[in-house]
């Protein structure tokens, strides 16, 4: 089964064309998966903080009473990969880190999704030296960069509400890039 | 009974680097035997992002904005320093008011970095609620920095001569509006924390330094003030408003204490720390009244900070002092040689040792981290505790990653 | 070393002391004592020496245990890579910050090597704080310690290959940050 676009809200195929979904039993698995499965998902995304620099903090903040996070179901910090969903990559990531980001991306368990959080997750921000990997996407798979140098917790939160979006979008499996779709958020 | 064999039951483990209580990227190599620590070996280097590299490329004021991202719990504290240690290298004095107004953010950057420090030390420890009550707080104090320079964490608060603008008319009135409610959440700390049985357990003899080997290890800041090191710049090394004659008309410097404990352990720090935020409250009580009047940067003819925009935009000469400043080919002229320019930030002495060739940007830009000497300390401090103490020392420290290794 | 420009004559006068016992102890030595910023006429109150790297530990130990200097406390190690610096002899300035708690007072002690293989005695043995700093030093330049006792690279990893904090060191590296395997939503 394909995945729905944003704009029409029809079910796109594995051509990438869009397909009118004719079957009621079509429109029932869609049904269950959006208001069922996937409001589920997306209502309880239990971050993995992997909290280096400064963008750690305001993730704190974004964390606290005064933004809460949990407001989003995204409350529980689980550090344990295994038990988390979204690896928010928060702060600038040096190349000597890299190995030890791509452990936690292994290990966390389908289905998974990544915000590189600020400008030197995403593109190395301030940092362009030796040392500093310009951009987490070029070495893990991202979903939603949030820019900022921090973000503003206004912004990460904007942040992970791009990634319920996706997740609302998504299919019963993890079938996204395997199907080589491009997803319209 | 049990009897322990001679080469008991020893394994290593690997503490972080990805650990919900390792402060970022610390990683601890444990070897243990059974749940007690043989022997302990920090791996740093983690968030090694090239600073001081980046400081041979950036000029004076634009490395300002590099240094809000070393200890990244205080950073308006780091800016002052570098521009301390700038000011040092051009050898400017301050106007009154520019002392003044630094003085008050160091102050407020200190208060910020010891909630933040408080918190996640006994968050580390299972309390939850200090840690939350101190960010509320810590809200408050980056609305009062949003108010002054317009980003709430990473301020870039000073330039070289000055500030990087004046307050609000409505800033001391903001300040002083909040200040009672800042005061009466270190009192909230100290009732959940300081008398409560299980914090006391958890910290009271666990990581202890003894006076000597505080001196040893160049530990500086709480850490050192807690083994009964007398030691605190604002005293010993005055500068800012805590220098007498800082106003150049012989006012008598800022009066406050400094905090010494004895114990040497980790509780002996945290109360150093909660100690430390109730003068720094005391000291922005005394200062913010009495903002004297005046401009903000020093020097404004001799080329050093940008002229007002309504001078850039509306009279030549306006406009080739700010090409003078900005322009890749000018800027900065600084006399040639070194200089060392420290100031007692939340963690210790942070200290930034600048090299000049003339240019406009540094030749070489050390910056001294208190992280890096405190941390060296933790493999002698930890040594027989168990690995529950970890958590308890390492908040304790307070290691700034960002700062740690630069 | 106050904010502002005059010092105080008080702290002058005793600046030298520390530089007066050394010359006393040490006769042989020239230590060449000078403000750390000598191309201006303001006295900041910071004074180096330089110490010839064969003599570098005994100053050091009688710098500590001296009781008129009684430097007790190693602040800083570092080093600063005089290639491109108008008017350097040598390349590297191993510089250690000291300062004395009892008496209040700094002294800056600058001991220059050169390539090829810079080599400084380590000062773990007279103050313990000396370690980390000396490994970062060993890392970001290149100058070893000899003495010490764990000398590996602190901030880069073993198998970096460069000392990126040299001059002739490329700010953005030499693809260091880019040799990493990648992973992709299919590999992962």
């Amino acid at each position: 089964m394909g995945v729905s676009d944003a704009r029409s809200g029809a079910t796109v195929g594995t051509t990438g064309e869009p397909f009118v979904a004719t079957t009621r039993l079509d429109r029932l698995v869609q049904m269950i998966r959006k208001y069922g499965i996937n409001w589920a998902r997306k209502y309880s995304l239990w971050p993995m903080p992997f909290g280096t620099a400064c963008c750690a903090i305001e993730l704190m903040a974004t964390a606290a009473s005064r933004f809460d996070v949990a407001r989003f179901g995204a409350e529980a910090m689980r550090f344990s990969p295994r038990q988390s969903d979204v690896l928010i990559c928060a702060g600038r990531v040096p190349i000597k880190l890299m190995p030890v980001l791509q452990r936690i991306y292994i290990q966390m368990t389908e289905p998974k999704w990544v915000i590189s959080m600020g400008a030197c997750a995403s593109t190395g921000g301030v940092f362009n030296t030796y040392a500093v990997v310009q951009g987490i996407d070029q070495f893990i798979p991202v979903d939603v960069y949030v820019p900022g140098c921090p973000p503003r917790p206004e912004q990460l939160l904007e942040g992970i509400m791009a990634i319920q979006r996706i997740v609302e979008q998504e299919g019963v499996t993890r079938s996204v890039d395997r199907l080589g779709l491009k997803l319209t958020v | 009974m049990i009897r322990e064999e001679p080469g008991g039951d020893r394994w290593t483990l690997n503490f972080g680097p990805q650990h919900p209580a390792t402060h970022g990227t610390l990683h601890l190599k444990l070897v243990l035997d059974g749940e007690r620590i043989v022997r302990c070996v920090p791996e740093i280097g983690y968030l090694h992002c090239g600073f001081e590299k980046l400081g041979e490329h950036l000029d004076y004021n634009q490395y300002v904005v590099v240094t809000d991202r070393m200890n990244y719990l205080s950073p308006a504290a780091n800016n002052l320093a570098w521009h301390h240690a700038c000011e040092t290298l051009f050898g400017i004095d301050l106007t009154p008011r520019c002392k003044v107004l630094r003085t008050l953010y160091a102050e407020l950057a200190r208060v910020l970095d010891h909630y933040l420090s408080v918190g996640a030390a006994a968050l580390d420890l299972g309390a939850l609620t200090a840690f939350v009550y101190g960010f509320n707080e810590r809200e408050i104090i980056y609305d009062l920095f949003e108010e002054a320079c317009g980003a709430r964490f990473t301020t870039s608060i000073s330039r070289v001569g000055g500030l990087f603008r004046d307050i609000p008319p409505t800033w001391p009135a903001a300040v002083k509006a909040n200040l009672p409610r800042i005061g009466d959440c270190i009192e909230e700390l100290e009732k959940l924390l300081v008398s409560n049985r299980i914090f006391i357990e958890r910290t009271k003899g666990i990581g202890v330094v003894s006076h000597d080997d505080a001196i040893d290890w160049s530990l500086t800041g709480p850490a050192a003030r807690a083994s009964g090191v007398k030691r605190d710049l604002r005293k010993d090394e005055p500068y800012l408003c805590f220098a007498p004659g800082w106003d150049g008309n012989g006012s008598s410097p800022v009066p406050f204490k400094v905090p010494i404990a004895q114990g040497g352990d980790c509780y002996a720090r945290f109360l150093v720390r909660l100690e430390e935020m109730r003068q720094s409250l005391g000291i922005i009580r005394l200062l913010i009244d009495n903002i004297p009047p005046g401009p903000v940067n020093a020097l404004p003819d001799e080329k050093l900070t940008l002229p007002d925009k309504r001078e850039i935009y509306f009279s030549i000469e306006g406009l080739i002092h700010h090409f003078e400043m900005v322009m890749t080919n000018r800027g900065f002229t600084p006399p040639v040689g070194e200089a060392y320019g420290s100031m007692e930030t939340a963690n210790g002495e942070l200290g930034y040792y600048i090299v000049s060739d003339g240019g406009r940007c540094a030749y070489r830009a050390r910056c001294r981290p208190p992280s890096l000497m405190n941390y060296q300390a933790f493999s002698a401090m930890i040594e027989g505790h168990q690995i529950s103490d970890i958590v308890a020392v390492l908040g304790s420290m307070n290691i700034i990653a960002g700062e740690l290794d630069r | 070393m106050r904010n502002g420009v005059v010092a105080d004559t008080a702290q002058q006068a005793d600046q030298p002391v520390a530089v007066g016992r050394l010359q006393a102890k040490f006769g042989d030595i020239d230590f060449a004592p000078a403000e750390l910023m000598s191309s201006d006429d303001k006295r900041r109150g910071q004074i180096s020496v330089r110490v010839p790297v064969e003599k570098l530990e005994a100053v050091m130990r009688f710098l500590r245990d001296d009781r008129e200097c009684a430097f007790d406390m190693l602040v800083d190690v570092t080093c600063i890579d005089y290639l491109d610096y108008p008017g350097a002899t040598d390349r590297f300035g191993v510089t250690y910050s000291l300062l004395s708690l009892a008496h209040n007072r700094r002294l800056w002690v600058k001991c220059f090597v050169n390539d090829p293989d810079p080599e400084v005695p380590t000062m773990t043995g007279i103050w313990k704080g000396a370690d980390w700093p000396e490994r970062e030093v060993y890392d970001l330049f290149g100058v070893r310690f000899a003495g010490h006792p764990d000398l590996r690279r602190i901030m880069t990893w073993e198998g970096f290959g460069s000392h990126p904090l040299r001059k002739e060191y490329p700010l953005e590296g030499r693809g260091e940050r880019e040799n990493y395997p990648v992973f992709t939503r299919r590999s992962a």
